[in-house]
């Protein structure tokens, strides 16, 4: 093939490669190893390690709609494994974005496991002002938030009232698209030795690695293959606690289906993932070899 | 094939083929659909805004509890819009000024804590440890053999990216060879921030995919 006409390749062409390369794996899905990386497990057994009925889980859901693909299916398996282990969560958020989301998994999850508002688990709601709120919750968390996303008085939930500041929260799990986890880290972090993990979208993921190093997080999720990492755990655990065996006891055969692929939403994504990445670098390998050799021609 | 009979996931699988006919060319679908997401989430916020900050934090406090100290911050968050009449627009530095003094005063030395010294602990430590040798010798793995050179790894790598960033003497000599492998350190950091990035974009374009696939056209699980 002429060089010169590589290298002047019609974008959409790339384009439509790339959308071909998603939709094929999730038509006929090829079942690509994931493996599990120590970040993740680590974040798995920070929040593994909450004793049941205890303490609560801080979950801070401090993303937009844009980033769900890679942070919703996080959400969603962070709450799964805290309620099949009966481990109680407060959820907040941060982002003005983000109550929706937040109020939209939480009653999700909790009405498919059966549990409780106010008992099992609290849902804030929102609270502009990012590092002010994190640090009025270091000093008392029903001043930084009056009511809960209910407008029901924080002082009247059952569960809130063993709760004030983060000496009664044991991890905070911040989700976000931005530099909202550096905000934890500086204010609840530093300032009150809150542990925190994170879970972030893969462009800022590698930002957030010289974190673990120092141990200012106990653990990170990044990106979809983070998220699938997360779910594959989840769904081992729920295995071992008995909670798959009694779900497909309990519901007809369409719907346990229709929930085990909403429990692997990320995972199935992962062969896309995989395809569309081997694409991607024959692309830039192509490019290489056909600058380089242009170049060479030209001397 | 077993299409979607919502109405509400047919306005969002039409509006997501609208931005994606970006992808073609520029065209007015794409346009309608950014002009509506633009109007939407501005009303969306000031909504939000207003009943998760405005009304609970100050008009609450002020006019249902008598508590006057909610003036101030009332005020000073008035003063904003101050901008809009050239005339007084002066008024509104006073907020700013606010702002931008309470914003330093409280970052600044939680940035120091959190990106300086805590990252400076983290560096310093032994070059060579005899335990992670051990582990390596009794177990040599990949994973043993990346826990033995990752501290000096690290240490050689902060040390000769911060050279690179020494402007005070020309690079030439021993600065000259570290600064030149610092090079390699942040090409490779760049790089790993590439690779990210596009796995990023690749698992957004999956997200709207499987909503299209599965939502709308229930062509998947």
């Amino acid at each position: 093939m002429n060089l010169e006409k590589l290298m002047r390749i019609d974008r959409r062409l790339i384009f439509l490669l790339i959308a071909l390369a998603v939709i094929f794996p999730l038509l006929f899905p090829i079942g690509l190893p994931t493996h599990l990386s120590k970040p993740v497990q680590d974040t798995f057994n920070a929040v593994d390690s909450i004793p049941p009925d205890g303490p609560p889980l801080m979950l801070s859901i401090d993303y937009d709609p844009a980033a769900m693909p890679e942070l919703y299916p996080m959400t969603l398996a962070i709450l799964r494994h805290c309620f099949s282990r009966n481990i109680r969560v407060l959820v907040l958020s941060l982002h003005r974005a983000g109550p929706g989301i937040g109020e939209m998994a939480t009653t999700r999850i909790a009405k498919e496991y059966g549990k409780k508002e106010g008992e099992d688990y609290v849902y804030l709601g929102f609270k502009p002002g990012f590092g002010a709120v994190i640090l009025r919750m270091g000093e008392d968390i029903h001043g930084a938030f009056l009511t809960d996303y209910y407008n029901r008085p924080i002082g009247e939930i059952p569960m809130m009232r063993e709760i004030h500041n983060y000496d009664d929260i044991p991890l905070v799990i911040c989700l976000s698209a931005a530099a909202i986890p550096e905000l934890w880290m500086m204010y609840a972090g530093s300032r009150y030795h809150q542990t925190i993990a994170a879970g972030v979208t893969a462009v800022s993921a590698a930002d957030y690695y010289p974190f673990l190093q120092t141990d200012q997080l106990v653990g990170l999720i990044g990106g979809l293959k983070g998220a699938s990492e997360y779910e594959k755990l989840v769904n081992e655990l729920e295995e071992r606690l008995g909670v798959d065996k009694k779900r497909k006891e309990s519901l007809s055969k369409e719907e346990y289906e229709k929930l085990q692929v909403s429990h692997s939403k990320a995972s199935a994504g992962m062969d896309s993932q995989s395809i569309a990445h081997l694409v991607i670098i024959a692309f830039i390998v192509i490019g290489n070899v056909a600058y380089f050799a242009q170049r060479r021609r030209k001397r | 094939m077993n299409l979607s009979p919502d109405p509400w996931v047919w306005l969002a699988a039409l509006l997501t083929l609208c931005i994606y006919s970006f992808l073609y060319k520029d065209n007015p679908f794409y346009k309608a659909a950014e002009h509506l997401f633009v109007g939407l989430s501005a009303g969306y916020f000031l909504v939000i805004y207003w009943y998760n900050a405005v009304y609970p934090d100050m008009v609450v406090p002020l006019f249902k509890q008598g508590k006057l100290l909610c003036i101030i911050p009332g005020l000073l968050g008035l003063f904003f819009f101050f901008r809009f009449i050239p005339k007084v627009g002066w008024v509104s530095r006073w907020s700013i000024a606010f702002y931008i003094g309470v914003g330093a005063g409280m970052s600044i030395p939680a940035t120091m804590q959190m990106r300086i010294l805590e990252q400076m602990k983290g560096t310093m430590q032994p070059f060579f440890s005899l335990e992670t040798w051990h582990v390596f010798v009794e177990n040599p793995s990949l994973a043993s053999f990346g826990a033995l050179i990752g501290i000096p790894l690290m240490i050689v790598g902060v040390m000769c990216t911060l050279s690179y960033f020494f402007f005070s003497r020309e690079h030439k000599g021993v600065l000259g060879g570290m600064s030149r492998i610092g090079i390699i350190f942040l090409m490779i950091g760049f790089g790993a921030s590439f690779g990210y990035t596009v796995m990023a974009r690749i698992s957004l374009l999956i997200g709207r995919v499987q909503f299209l696939m599965s939502d709308w056209l229930g062509v998947i699980d």
